[in-house]
């Protein structure tokens, strides 16, 4: 590396201290496909020389082999580093690379072009203070030029480069480049950025990137590089109010009690007055704890330990305030929300939001609409897809600490976790609350659900079964039902059919509408429970999400999952509604195990076998489970 | 009035702030051209004036509170990898710090103990054993380990012991796949970690650049490079399938250059190998390798010559090629580093063939 500064040669002390000095600026750079992103941070790699010799023999090597420029250098490869995008020729995954200039260390996020590739340009986004959107000057703004617009501005970035590419093929004409620039100022107007600038260049020779161009001789702004050495980020507003993510509770011995974090914005000195969100708790700051020493004050981005001056309870997930202007803390939220899944976004589906510090149980409980990234116009849809942005109200399982993402990236963000599979399926940005929590409380009745049930002699249980339609599901339960009513115990049967005629009658069969099906299912269920009553549920259920968003809906040891096993042939064959025979017909879609899948549970508490076992002795052995775990005691 | 002074002291506010005189320009006079103007003679109102030097005033004192605050480049990331290290600690059942005694697991055990204090880090520290690791990293290891008060755990995998694999008996791909790579997966699996934490940078090879901080391996601890979750801003998700397991590299966005720096700054122990001085080495195919122990067999009229040299990475002595260097201070170390035309790996025999080496190396289980 032979990097320009002679300080590295003469004093390499003074260089070392020197480098102490210089600011940080993250970034991105994203566009279409063969906009040239590669090739532009392989020049500026190249050009800052960064590049070691070893580096750009192999580079050279691999041109002559697979590069696409003929006999120069083919940059790109250098930072197309997959070996299956070196074949196919594009970044399909955001790389991180990392430069510097006398002035500034950079982090550089290339992210990929392609559509299907969105959701990691938004992983690039969410950490940059600036973005680099290529425009290839021969298409003009194009859709994905606007998709990554919007996701930058989303996702509060403030600064944006509209560097228009590949000048040297239209002979670096003003004209391309003033149009270009007119249609995206014109697009970008209301994405609420800072600031943006349009630069012509051309990556592959490197005019404007590294040093001014000759070619562009019209264009008096600066070039690239020297955007980004002075681009003011201001990330560091240190006016802002103070938050501490509490992250992790440092108890080393019973004399000390830290809360550990990383500043999400502002500063707190010893002996500032501080609040717990959500608790609202208050003490005062006693010490600011480092490894290399406690401190008298603290700024947004440090990770540090503070000490309170009392004992008042604090744990992983609360934010620490100074008093003066505490965060909010709320239940239900209106946010942005980027699908990142192939699998779509389902409200009243059940899955876990993580937040700066905490995670909790939540559901999307409606699409209010969705955004065209083209011309921003809004649509009303039951769902999101892959890489769709909607506008959604969310429920959370507990109130949790917040800010609006505008006022406070660090607080104000989370990602969507699916229960099943554990993948992260999408991203959100909170806008504000829809009614504070505490204005919600649980109306608490003198006489309770135990009551309630020891008046019957029972324990109240939800037996839920499930299994394709055909599998005897049904003809169980009614069998259940039965003999429980003859040991005189007080029971209730919400079956598919029966609750589709009346409250759901408003629902058909797409995924989302079985979804909402379970939803109320459960919480009726959940009523009925709430009554005392044993209660039988009998659904196909098709998706596990779905039945385990059931179970948590009831307390602890109130949950039965009952699978009905039977083989698709099996169900078939017996076709007892005649619904098979119209599913192979295409006659009714969505139909489950035709074109619907189903998946099976994992760890029911019973699973029967209706191959081998008879109606009456599946109906046996349920009431036989219920005898032996004391549901049919009473609780005197 | 003053306007001199104000320009002035706005030029001043300038220069030790970092803004460009047109922001500060903006904030004080709502003109971003407004001082440029005053500079050149232009007038304002009394009232104009004194709001301009109120929201100066203001100014400066923010900026002198925020100079008394400034981060450096590499505050930053000794934060960022202590938030790591925290989110595993508190989401995590069982995880684990690797520790190969290299310069990067010597940053990243210092910011183990920074992480945490007053409390000791709580996990172990494990360092997977080939047998042909260089003699001092072992009497190293040892100490640093008791110095830190974490528990060190050891572990070499048994059929590669029983075989008595080494490198110069089955080869260098034979050894480093038997004692490294299965002797990490078996070690892992042993005790049932679900995040291992490794020393690994985003700046040391190509398909390290597209890796997660969070990096997640399936069953047989092979890494999906096309299928990996989202990773935003600074939230983790730490949900693991059964079966899987995580990596955890808190040094994702560090350089090699950071890395120096860092133990400069700090005076990080690292273990003297990589600091020159007078060693018998040998070579062989241009590499210099150290005659570390009598088992490196000496071809006919081999002899080991004593020459200046250290080393760049520190792993199995007979896979690892000294340079030769006169470099035998940490400032050396770095000056040398930062003069020289060749990157760090090369020192490595492991990563020499195929280009995609080591992707391919790591979808098989290796780190």
């Amino acid at each position: 590396m032979s990097h320009l500064d002679s300080l590295i040669a003469e004093d390499i002390i003074a260089y070392l201290d020197a480098q102490e000095n210089k600011s940080f600026l993250r970034f991105i750079t994203c566009g279409s496909v063969d906009d040239g992103k590669s090739t532009l941070i392989g020049r500026l790699l190249y050009d800052s020389k960064l590049i070691y010799e070893d580096q750009l023999a192999a580079i050279e090597k691999d041109s002559k082999k697979s590069g696409t420029q003929g006999d120069k250098v083919d940059l790109a490869l250098l930072v197309d580093g997959l070996a299956a995008e070196r074949e196919q020729g594009i970044t399909i995954d955001v790389a991180y690379r990392f430069f510097s200039t006398d002035k500034r260390k950079f982090i550089v996020a290339d992210t990929p072009g392609h559509e299907q590739y969105t959701r990691n340009m938004a992983t690039g986004a969410s950490t940059a203070d600036a973005a680099i959107l290529l425009i290839d000057c021969r298409h003009g703004v194009q859709v994905q030029t606007r998709r990554h617009a919007f996701i930058a501005s989303l996702l509060g970035i403030k600064h944006v480069v509209c560097a228009i590419n590949k000048m040297d093929l239209v002979d670096f004409d003003q004209k391309v480049f003033n149009d270009i620039e007119y249609d995206f100022r014109d697009f970008a107007k209301d994405l609420g950025f800072n600031d943006i600038t349009c630069i012509p260049m051309s990556a592959l020779d490197g005019d404007n990137v590294t040093r001014a161009s000759e070619r562009a001789n019209w264009y008096r702004g600066p070039h690239l590089l020297k955007y980004l050495e002075d681009v003011d980020v201001d990330s560091a507003d240190l006016e802002r109010p103070f938050r501490l993510p509490v992250q992790w509770v440092n108890r080393p011995n019973l004399d000390f009690r830290g809360f550990s974090g990383t500043i999400a914005s502002g500063i707190i000195n010893v002996g500032d007055e501080v609040m717990v969100v959500p608790s609202g708790k208050r003490s005062k700051v006693k010490s600011i704890v480092t490894y290399d020493g406690e401190l008298d004050r603290a700024r947004e981005d440090m990770a540090i330990t503070l000490t309170l001056k009392d004992e008042i309870d604090i744990s992983r997930g609360d934010i620490i305030c100074r008093t003066d202007s505490p965060c909010e803390q709320a239940d239900q939220f209106q946010a942005h929300i980027l699908w990142m899944t192939e699998k779509e976004l389902f409200p009243g589906r059940q899955y876990l939001i993580k937040t700066a510090n905490k995670t909790v149980p939540a559901s999307i409980t409606n699409i209010k609409y969705r955004v065209d990234v083209n011309d921003l116009s809004e649509t009303a849809v039951k769902t999101l897809g892959l890489n769709e942005i909607g506008v959604c109200t969310i429920n959370t399982g507990a109130p949790i600490a917040f800010d609006p993402y505008q006022d406070n990236r660090k607080t104000g963000n989370f990602i969507i976790i699916d229960r099943a599979s554990n993948e992260t399926v999408g991203v959100g940005m909170l806008d504000f609350a829809l009614r504070r929590a505490k204005n919600v409380h649980w109306q608490d009745l003198d006489v309770s659900k135990q009551i309630r049930a020891a008046q019957k002699n029972q324990k109240p249980v939800m037996l839920w079964f499930t299994g394709l339609s055909g599998s005897g599901k049904s003809t169980i339960a009614n069998l259940v039902e039965k003999r429980l009513l003859d040991l005189g115990r007080h029971t209730y049967t919400l079956d598919g059919d029966n609750v589709r005629h009346g409250l759901n009658n408003d629902l058909g069969f797409t995924k989302a509408d079985r979804i909402e099906n379970i939803r109320r299912i459960a919480e009726v269920g959940k009523l009925m429970v709430d009554a005392g009553l044993i209660t039988l549920t009998s659904f196909i259920s098709p998706y596990s999400a779905e039945r385990l968003m059931a179970r948590e809906l009831q307390d602890d040891g109130e949950f039965i999952e009952i699978y009905v096993n039977t083989p698709l042939e099996v169900a078939e064959q017996r076709d007892v509604k005649g619904l098979y025979a119209k599913a192979r017909a295409g006659l009714i879609k969505n139909f489950t195990g035709i074109d619907s899948e189903y998946q099976e549970p994992e760890n029911p508490e019973i699973t029967i076998n209706t191959v081998h076992m008879s109606a009456d002795e599946a109906a046996e052995q349920i009431v036989a489970y219920l005898t032996e775990n004391g549901y049919l005691e009473g609780t005197s | 009035m003053d306007i001199k002074d104000l320009v002035t002291r706005a030029e001043q506010l300038a220069e030790t702030s970092g803004q460009s005189l047109s922001t500060i320009s903006r904030k004080i006079l709502n003109d971003g051209k407004g001082l440029t103007r005053l500079k050149d003679g232009g007038q304002v109102t009394l009232k104009t004036y004194e709001n301009a030097m109120g929201a100066l005033k203001k100014l400066e004192a923010e900026a002198d509170v925020n100079a008394s605050l400034n981060l450096t480049h590499l505050q930053r990331l000794e934060a960022e990898a202590i938030h790591i290290m925290r989110e595993v600690a508190a989401e995590c059942e069982n995880p684990v710090m690797l520790y190969s005694v290299g310069k990067d697991s010597s940053v990243m055990l210092h910011l183990a103990e920074k992480a945490f204090y007053p409390s000791r880090p709580p996990f172990p520290l494990m360092h997977v054993d080939t047998m042909w690791k260089f003699s001092e990293m072992i009497t190293f290891r040892n100490r640093r380990a008791k110095e830190v008060g974490m528990d060190l755990i050891v572990h070499i995998n048994p059929e590669g012991k029983a075989d008595n694999v080494g490198p110069f008996s089955h080869g260098s791909a034979v050894h480093t796949d038997i004692m490294k790579t299965q002797g990490l997966k078996q070690a892992l699996d042993k005790h049932r970690f679900d995040a291992a934490f490794g020393g690994a940078r985003r700046d040391e090879e190509k398909s390290r650049a597209k890796e997660r901080i969070f990096s997640f391996r399936n069953e047989n601890h092979r890494w999906d490079a096309k299928n990996q979750r989202p990773e935003l801003w600074n939230i983790y998700n730490t949900r693991v399938q059964k079966g899987q397991s995580m990596r955890v590299f808190p040094l994702s966005n560090w350089t090699e250059l950071d890395i120096w720096q860092y133990i400069y700054k700090e005076k990080i122990q690292i273990p003297s190998l990589y600091l020159s001085k007078k060693r018998p080495v040998v070579e062989r195919d241009g590499v210099l390798i150290l005659v570390d122990d009598d088992r490196l067999p000496l071809n006919p009229g081999e002899t080991p010559m004593e020459k200046m040299v250290r080393f760049r990475t520190l792993g199995c002595y007979p896979l690892t090629g000294a340079v030769e260097s006169e470099a035998t201070t940490l400032p050396e170390v770095i000056q040398e580093m930062l003069l020289t035309t060749t990157s760090e790996r090369q020192g490595r025999v492991i990563d020499s063939d195929a280009g995609a080496s080591m992707e391919q190396k790591k979808a098989e289980g290796y780190f």
